[in-house]
């Protein structure tokens, strides 16, 4: 097994001792087909127990360890230390607050993904013992992409307007109201407009694409929120120049 | 101290601890309801489960069938009235999570999918591509944004219950961003706070998953029971334990080692079965533990494949083709891919078995009642039983549904009946004793144990005392290791001094809890002397079921190793038998 | 309370420069100015054709200097760079389902150069007749 020595560079920021973040360097023996979360692991378990950052599954589904790694947002867990120099720079995810090392505040994200109503309100509700709701293969297909955001932000810390605005509902959340909106059981899409099509929703985002570009699930969040903005515009011509059309 | 006032607070937030909060808020819209977690809720290691979910849905199936599967599976420990109830809730539960929006996967004319798992008779399992987990958990979690009477309580770490008059009247909690305890009181409890898989070097567990909601409920009294079963999934990757899900098998993929031979056939679960065509309780859809047990024997004749990740046997996927495996086994396949630099479309996959589940967990009855008044459990954390000595796969994502909601119902119609006044200064008291408790270990000068050191130490003797096949010897000797282990871990060392987000303070607890389950697990283990489903025991080749048809239930003692105690294990219509896996033959 | 969240500021003038994959967003939308100058300049011509054979000469005239050439043809190249990239994301944008399958993106881009070159045809043959 080839081992590298690696130095990583690691922003660190301690709010009861420093004024600001600096810069922590470790040389770290790497193997190969580690990732930059196992680097972390080893500084934490050999090199400086006082390293924070967030991880669990190791495996890309729980969304906990984004940080930017080489100013790229990505899961620390799914960045390999091959496709990397010997040097690697780590920082916690852009445009959110950092509360600790790599951990950042992220109440803002939690906040507007619930300010879309992202669960299912129902076209026609009815009883469990009525059995499930039918839904075809093409009607899965059509919304099952953006069931599959693990919320680990990576989007957020892409997208420069969040960074510019931070109002802007974001891509997570607006796709994942796109995916309720998109689903043949639901009937919620009006109750969600009120968010995600206001300005700070979908029409805060000038289609950079970033989102899509780092999301580590190819979920198209960029995509989706195109979507959202083509159907909330034949919405708005339907109001104004064919009123008499119900929508 | 900070006291936050609730009717009923639920530790952990995954699968089973959202279920509860939201048949909570459903059952009475005025509760207060605390969800109370140490990560975020989707960070919950319930997303990283694949497979899918076991219920009866489909007009060949059957509730009997569903049971007879489980007992079974379970080497006759499971409780057989547990397992009538969860077997009949268990279609309901999943229909619920369908209404909720859960992407199921789909038959052409719109009904949901089931596929085939390991120790069915027949196709059960509910499944999302090999995401089921997932889309369980952020199911839950979207469903439960609906509900303003949940109030959550992200990244606050509990550390002690409160007990008074008798009854479990809440707990304390670390709020890890800002180090400080508060005092949560609640007229019940419940704990959903998952599995101890951390307790192994070599799991598929996530790094969260450290035993705390069963140190928990331990350290307060309630004993945990049948610890000493631990289920090893036959399919990990090599490198580092992620999961392979038995979806692999139940679609096709054989097991083969290094002289291509399906060894299986060798072990009770033949004979052989044509490639690509998987057939029921047979081969390579034999149960958990037999499967992971084949794989030591292969080990021992020399018939595995060498390679640089240690012993290993070939999972061989290709003859399912591309197209299904990109459709049934996308993540199977990235997983392959991203962490092995293999493709399962054009090679075979090394896997070896690896830890996975803990069917042991805090004792509690059909209603997810613990001994201890005011206290519930549900989830991997609490054992019912319902999956006894083995469980078989999908049931455990059902079991989060059915007894999530249980814990629920039992724990609002234990506080709709009739409770003293807390006693709040008693209360306080005891708060402030926790709150001691951790400054103690935070201001504890630098000592000569280390986290990881004590950590590793416990890993290694798990492994080699407690792992697939057991001796009385190694029992022993894995028993006094923890024991020392927890003495030493009295000196161990916190390096950092920060209040805010002190993730070395958090390890230092979680390897408290680890510690405190391990020595169940491996004292159990002890004096179980048998082999019964995934206990085996090289000294102890037999089941007894004259003496040892028993829950074990262990006790917690702050300074000794826990008193082990028996429970009778519930038999209702199937009586202890031989367990077939041989369904070819006929 | 020991809690003090350190929020690095984005900057509002030299964010752009911070990532190559936002600089090739800016290229994009710089684009816009020359297609706005271009259709400003085509808002004119209609104005002088409507204003008699001599004013519709005298803008000729104009658009002759070699200042005029220069910007048409800088406007010609960043229209079609604009025109590419926008092809080049409508796939994500306007996604077209056929039963369990999406249609590919290239098919989705080849669809908008084809109904270009249709376009573009129909402008040429009424410009030559």
């Amino acid at each position: 097994m080839s081992e590298r020595q690696i130095e990583l560079e690691v922003l660190r920021y301690d709010p009861e001792k420093d004024s600001a973040p600096r810069f922590q360097t470790y040389s770290v023996p790497c193997l190969n087909e580690w990732v930059v979360l196992d680097a972390l692991n080893y500084v934490k378990e050999n090199l400086d127990t006082t390293l924070s950052y967030r991880w669990s599954c190791h495996m890309a589904v729980c969304g906990s360890c984004g940080m930017m790694i080489n100013g790229e947002p990505k899961l620390a867990c799914k960045a390999f230390i091959h496709e990397y120099s010997d040097k690697i720079r780590v920082e916690p995810l852009a445009h959110f607050p950092i509360e600790r090392d790599l951990v950042t505040v992220i109440e803002d994200f939690i906040g507007k993904l619930s300010s879309v109503k992202p669960y299912l309100i129902p076209k026609d509700d009815k009883p469990i013992s009525a059995g499930e709701f039918k839904q075809t293969p093409a009607e899965l297909i059509k919304f099952k992409q953006y069931t599959l955001c693990i919320n680990c932000m990576l989007c957020y810390a892409a997208c420069p307007q969040y960074g510019l605005v931070p109002e802007f509902v974001g891509p997570a959340a607006i796709a994942l109201a796109h995916r309720y909106n998109q689903d043949s059981r639901d009937g919620g899409r009006d109750a969600r407009q009120e968010v995600v099509a206001s300005n700070e929703g979908v029409w805060e985002c000038s289609f950079v694409g970033a989102c899509s570009e780092v999301c580590p699930k190819h979920v198209d969040p960029a995509g989706a929120l195109q979507q959202v903005k083509v159907a909330s515009t034949i919405d708005w011509y339907k109001e104004h120049l064919m009123p008499w059309v119900k929508k | 101290m900070e006291i936050i006032q609730t009717d009923i607070a639920i530790v952990g937030a995954g699968g089973a601890g959202l279920r509860a909060a939201i048949a909570l808020a459903e059952m009475d819209p005025k509760l207060r309801i605390a969800l109370v977690s140490k990560v975020y809720p989707m960070r919950s290691h319930t997303c990283a489960a694949e497979g899918g979910a076991a219920g009866v849905i489909k007009s060949d199936d059957s509730l009997d069938l569903h049971f007879n599967d489980t007992v079974g599976g379970g080497d006759w420990l499971s409780d057989q009235d547990a397992v009538e109830y969860f077997i009949n809730e268990a279609p309901k539960e999943l229909i619920q999570l369908e209404h909720w929006g859960c992407p199921w996967s789909r038959e052409p004319n719109g009904s949901v999918a089931v596929r085939p798992f390991g120790g069915m008779k027949i196709k059960r399992t509910w499944f999302a591509a090999d995401k089921s987990g997932f889309h369980i958990l952020h199911t839950l979690f979207q469903t439960s944004l609906k509900y303003p009477s949940i109030q959550r309580f992200d990244e606050f770490f509990a550390t002690d219950l409160l007990v008074d008059d008798g009854r479990c009247q809440g707990f304390t909690a670390l709020e890890i961003r800002t180090g400080q305890m508060k005092q949560f009181q609640a007229k019940a409890v419940i704990i959903a706070a998952g599995g101890a898989g951390r307790m192994f070097p070599f799991t598929t567990n996530g790094a969260i998953k450290t035993g705390d909601g069963m140190a928990l409920a331990y350290r307060a009294g309630a004993p945990l029971k049948d610890m000493e079963f631990v289920q090893y999934h036959p399919t990990g990757l090599p490198n580092n334990g992620i999961l392979l899900t038995e979806g692999c098998r139940g679609e096709g993929g054989i097991l083969l080692n290094k002289d291509g031979r399906r060894y299986l056939q060798d072990y009770g679960m033949g004979p052989e079965t044509p490639v690509g065509q998987p057939v029921l309780k047979t081969m390579e859809l034999g149960p958990r533990d037999r499967l992971s047990q084949s794989f030591w024997h292969e080990q021992q004749k020399g018939n595995t494949v060498s390679t640089r990740w240690g012993d290993c046997v070939l999972l061989d996927m290709r003859h399912l083709g591309e197209k299904k495996i990109n459709e049934r086994l996308p993540l199977v396949r990235d997983l392959c891919i991203s962490y092995l630099g293999m493709d399962p479309v054009k090679e075979p996959i090394p896997i070896r078995p690896v830890v996975h589940y803990m069917m042991g967990g805090i004792h509690t009855d059909i209603n997810a009642a613990t001994p201890l008044p005011g206290l519930f459990a549900a989830g991997e954390c609490a054992c019912v039983s319902i999956n006894g000595a083995n469980r078989l796969g999908s049931n455990s994502l059902t079991e989060l549904l059915v007894f999530g909601r249980k814990a629920a119902m039992s724990a609002l119609a234990y506080m709709q009946s009739g409770l003293s006044t807390a006693k709040d200064a008693a209360l306080a008291a005891q708060a402030k004793d926790s709150e001691s408790r951790i400054q103690a270990l935070f201001d504890q000068p630098a000592g000569q144990e280390t986290i990881n050191g004590l950590r590793q130490e416990m890993m290694h003797t798990m492994e080699q005392g407690a792992g697939i096949y057991r001796t009385g010897e190694g029992l022993a000797a894995t028993c006094d290791k923890i024991a020392e282990l927890r003495q030493r871990y009295v000196g161990i060392s916190i390096n950092d001094k920060s209040r805010v987000y002190n993730t070395d303070l958090m390890q230092a607890l979680e390897l408290g809890s680890l510690l405190d389950c391990a020595e169940a697990v491996a004292v159990g283990a002890r004096d179980r002397k048998e082999s019964r489903g995934a206990h085996q025991r090289l000294d102890f080749t037999a089941r007894d079921d004259q003496n040892l048809l028993k829950h074990s239930l262990a006790y917690y003692h702050p300074k000794e190793p826990p008193r082990i105690d028996y429970l009778d294990v519930v038999i209702t219509k199937s009586q202890p038998g031989v367990r077939d896996y041989s369904g070819a033959k006929k | 309370m020991s809690c003090k969240p350190y929020i690095r500021e984005t900057s509002k003038t030299t964010w752009y420069l911070e990532h190559p994959r936002y600089k090739r967003y800016m290229a994009r939308e710089v684009t816009c100015i020359f297609i706005l100058i271009f259709t400003f300049e085509l808002v004119c011509a209609l104005g002088a054709v409507a204003n008699g054979p001599e004013a519709y000469a005298a803008f000729l005239a104009k658009l002759h200097s070699p200042l005029s050439i220069l910007f048409n043809l800088v406007a010609l190249v960043v229209t079609v760079y604009h025109s590419v990239t926008w092809f080049n994301v409508t796939p994500q944008a306007m996604p077209v389902q056929i039963g369990e399958e999406f249609v590919p993106g290239q098919y989705i881009v080849g669809a908008h150069y084809g109904v270009w070159a249709v376009v573009s045809l129909v402008v040429l043959i009424l410009g030559v007749w």
